[in-house]
């Protein structure tokens, strides 16, 4: 029997698969394809650094070879960014879940794109906080019950998204597990794109969230999700729909060029420099 | 191997693998497969799960949907080598 | 500047040119009265030696941020006071869990919670060791004069670096502020340390792997170890394990590298306690009242000394027991309701010789006052 090993494989910590998420689960999804997009685009496998928070998605440094951190819950953006300054040759990704970037996290993230920090941030949105046993998330839609919101949340959801955009971000997009090729060659511009990028992918949850709701398998949700996910092209951010019931928009939202965080910082330096001491 | 498989075996233009230990029998390969070529297999890999395993070996067309799909890094395709 | 020279400045501007002289290039920060000149300095200084400045969003943010910077190989550091000292305990815990070296400045102000934002206060001492969450030891350092706070901020690089771990370079809002001459040593005059490098990468790398001094030789990022660093409990590799052994002896390694060497790290300074009847223990501006005190009190033939830790944490015990084996009174001086006279206690094996003179108010007493003080507690 020849030894099976995957296409990606040299980019797996494979020691540590199986790994944990649940059967079914999105993450895994999005792990291919940002590996994909790593492979594609051929960059030095020892010039990435990979950065998370707490949560399911934030396991995902554990199981990827390249230099990681699995830090604090909300907190993977300013780490990563620490990270980015003192090395600006680096390609610095920061993965976490809806509740670690859009909740605790929010406030980085909110500063972070206003910054058009030197960042590719990948929010997995699977509407509900994982780890912990399926607790509602600012992003949990009214529609549907969690562990703490057995009567439905008690506020609208944040689309993040707009949030993102508001916030002054140069790259937005949005894609879901359903597209994995989309999401791949949105994940090679954002590794281009200069400064800041976001990417939100709707994701499956199918033990907690699915279960709780009456899905009856990874497929079902999955069908959902795929369902009300609809791609559109050259719309606003603020166009975007974010209904659990009709739609949520998929695409790319924002892309402009402007000057990162390093870069600023760079001139800052230069001209610190040519004033004399 | 009889005349029958070695047939198939000789009109198939991609093999599937499965790296059964890996598979966690979601079921989204199954269900997305649009020749509908994959299924269960009724043993019981080292975690509990039956995994995936192609059925019908030369209708598979290469799509890769599988592959791409799986958030095991379990299944993936690859073009046969017809000398 | 930073070539040998001779300048009048305050605690806070010796603290960023001890900083830059170390090799500090990055710091994130918020602002936060008494330590607001540092986070200034450091802005104007450190692009002009090709470093970064980076205003935090808040104090979140500045802490994880430092911790990133040094997990990519750059000496960092952040400054704050206690509200924002509070905010950073996650963070710190986080260097603590990922052995990554940080300096982090708390000039300690009046709280309790905003309490009296540019007025001193001696209150964080316990903080500085217990601050975050489950067990781990740590390094931290009082400095009381200007000079000092230069020296130990070089040291405070050092020690981080060595023994990859944070430390906390304690202040107060009077040495924020005080002036003095600092003498800006050159490169020549001091010693560097920089962190251990790991030797060839291979699959077989263990960066937590212990030295005989305890210490990992972590690689940083970009250096081709595909290194992790994880904030749960993890083995050598770096790997996360729910199990027993693994917790044990993650606990252990984390703890015992700061304790073990001890002897190595700890910093005191005892005047005139060889024949000390009555033994003064204060650290930072109070031990500068209390100095000149007991300078006071040997001039009229009472054999009064002073024990000062310049590291509070780990706290000098031997060389406190040594310092007050001969002495009938043990005396704790602090502004506070009393933090350092637990250390102090725990030291010294009978209690009964051990007092505590509170200083409750932000202003420093005279030495007189503090005198009188001190014979209340001895005669009362």
């Amino acid at each position: 029997m020849e030894e099976l090993v995957h296409p990606l494989e040299r980019y797996l910590r494979s020691e540590k698969l199986p790994h944990m998420w649940c059967p079914g689960c999105g993450i895994g999804t999005v792990v291919q394809a940002f590996l994909r997009a790593v492979d594609e685009l051929k960059i030095e496998q020892d010039k990435i650094v990979v950065v998370s928070g707490i949560g399911c998605t934030g396991r995902i440094p554990q199981y990827v070879k390249f230099d990681g951190a699995h830090v604090l819950h909300g907190r993977a953006i300013p780490v990563a960014l620490g990270v980015k300054l003192a090395r600006p040759d680096l390609k610095v990704v920061v993965f976490g879940g809806d509740g670690d970037l859009a909740s605790i996290g929010g406030n980085h993230l909110i500063h972070a794109a206003r910054r058009n920090a030197d960042l590719t941030v990948i929010m997995v949105n699977n509407f509900i906080y994982g780890l912990t046993g399926g607790q509602v998330a600012p992003t949990t839609p009214k529609e549907v019950v969690t562990y703490t919101s057995p009567y439905s949340p008690d506020s609208k959801p944040v689309d993040a998204v707009k949030l993102v955009s508001a916030a002054g971000a140069s790259f937005v997009a949005r894609w879901s597990t359903a597209y994995p090729v989309l999401l791949k060659e949105s994940i090679k511009k954002a590794f281009n794109h200069r400064g800041f990028s976001f990417i939100e992918v709707i994701s499956q949850c199918p033990e907690l969230f699915g279960r709780i709701n009456g899905f009856k398998s990874t497929y079902d949700l999955y069908q959902k999700i795929k369902r009300i996910g609809i791609i559109r092209r050259g719309i606003s951010p603020y166009e975007a729909k974010y209904d659990w019931n009709t739609e949520i928009s998929l695409g790319e939202f924002v892309n402009f060029d402007a000057p990162s965080y390093y870069d600023q910082l760079k001139e800052i330096i230069e001209r610190a420099r040519g004033e004399g001491k | 191997m009889n005349l029958q498989s070695q047939t198939a075996a000789q009109k198939r233009s991609f093999e599937v693998l499965v790296i059964n230990d890996r598979c966690k029998e979601c079921g989204l390969c199954i269900e997305l497969c649009p020749p509908k070529v994959l299924d269960r297999l009724d043993n019981y890999n080292n975690f509990g799960y039956r995994p995936t395993y192609i059925k019908d070996e030369a209708g598979c067309i290469g799509c890769k949907i599988c592959e791409y799909a799986c958030p095991e890094f379990a299944i993936f395709v690859r073009k046969v080598d017809k000398k | 500047m930073s070539d040998g020279k001779l300048v009048f400045t305050h605690g806070n501007g010796a603290i960023v040119e001890g900083a830059i002289s170390a090799g500090c290039r990055f710091y994130a920060g918020y602002p936060i009265t008494p330590s607001s000149e540092i986070a200034e300095e450091m802005s104007n200084r450190l692009p002009k030696v090709g470093g970064i400045y980076v205003q935090g969003e808040d104090e979140l943010a500045s802490i994880n941020m430092i911790v990133g910077a040094s997990m990519a190989g750059a000496k960092a550091m952040t400054a704050t006071s206690g509200p924002g000292f509070s905010l950073m305990q996650e963070g710190l815990g986080l260097a603590i869990a990922t052995e990554t070296p940080v300096v982090i400045v708390d000039m300690m102000r009046a709280g309790p919670s905003t309490g009296i934002a540019s007025k001193a206060w001696q209150g964080d001492i316990m903080q500085a060791r217990f601050g975050s969450h489950s067990d781990y030891e740590i390094i931290s350092i009082y400095p009381w004069s200007v000079q000092e706070a230069f020296d130990l901020t070089v040291e405070s690089f050092n020690l981080a670096e060595r023994y990859m771990t944070p430390v906390v370079l304690l202040g107060d809002a009077i040495l924020a502020r005080m002036r003095e001459r600092l003498h800006i040593k050159a490169p020549d005059e001091m010693n560097i340390i920089l962190r251990k490098k790991p030797g060839e990468s291979s699959e077989n790398y263990l960066p937590y792997k212990r030295d005989q001094f305890l210490v990992p030789a972590i690689a940083s990022f970009g250096e081709g170890f595909f290194v992790l660093k994880d904030s749960l409990t993890h083995n050598e590799k770096g790997y996360y394990y729910e199990k027993p052994e693994v917790q044990e002896k993650y606990v252990k390694g984390i703890n015992e590298k700061i304790e073990k060497n001890a002897r190595d790290i700890e910093k005191w300074d005892a005047v005139l306690t060889e024949d000390a009847e009555v033994v003064i223990v204060a650290a930072g501006t109070m031990a500068r009242v209390a100095y000149s005190m007991i300078m006071e009190a040997r001039k009229k033939n009472r054999k009064w000394g002073l024990f000062r830790p310049i590291t509070i944490w780990p706290f000098p015990e031997d060389q406190l027991k040594n310092a007050t084996k001969n002495a009938r009174y043990i005396i704790v001086i602090e502004m506070s309701t009393g933090k350092l006279v637990y250390p102090v206690k725990w030291s010294i094996n009978e209690n009964a010789r051990v007092r505590l003179v509170s200083w409750l108010n932000y202003e420093a007493p005279s030495p007189e006052e503090l005198e009188r003080l001190c014979e209340k507690e001895m005669n009362g």
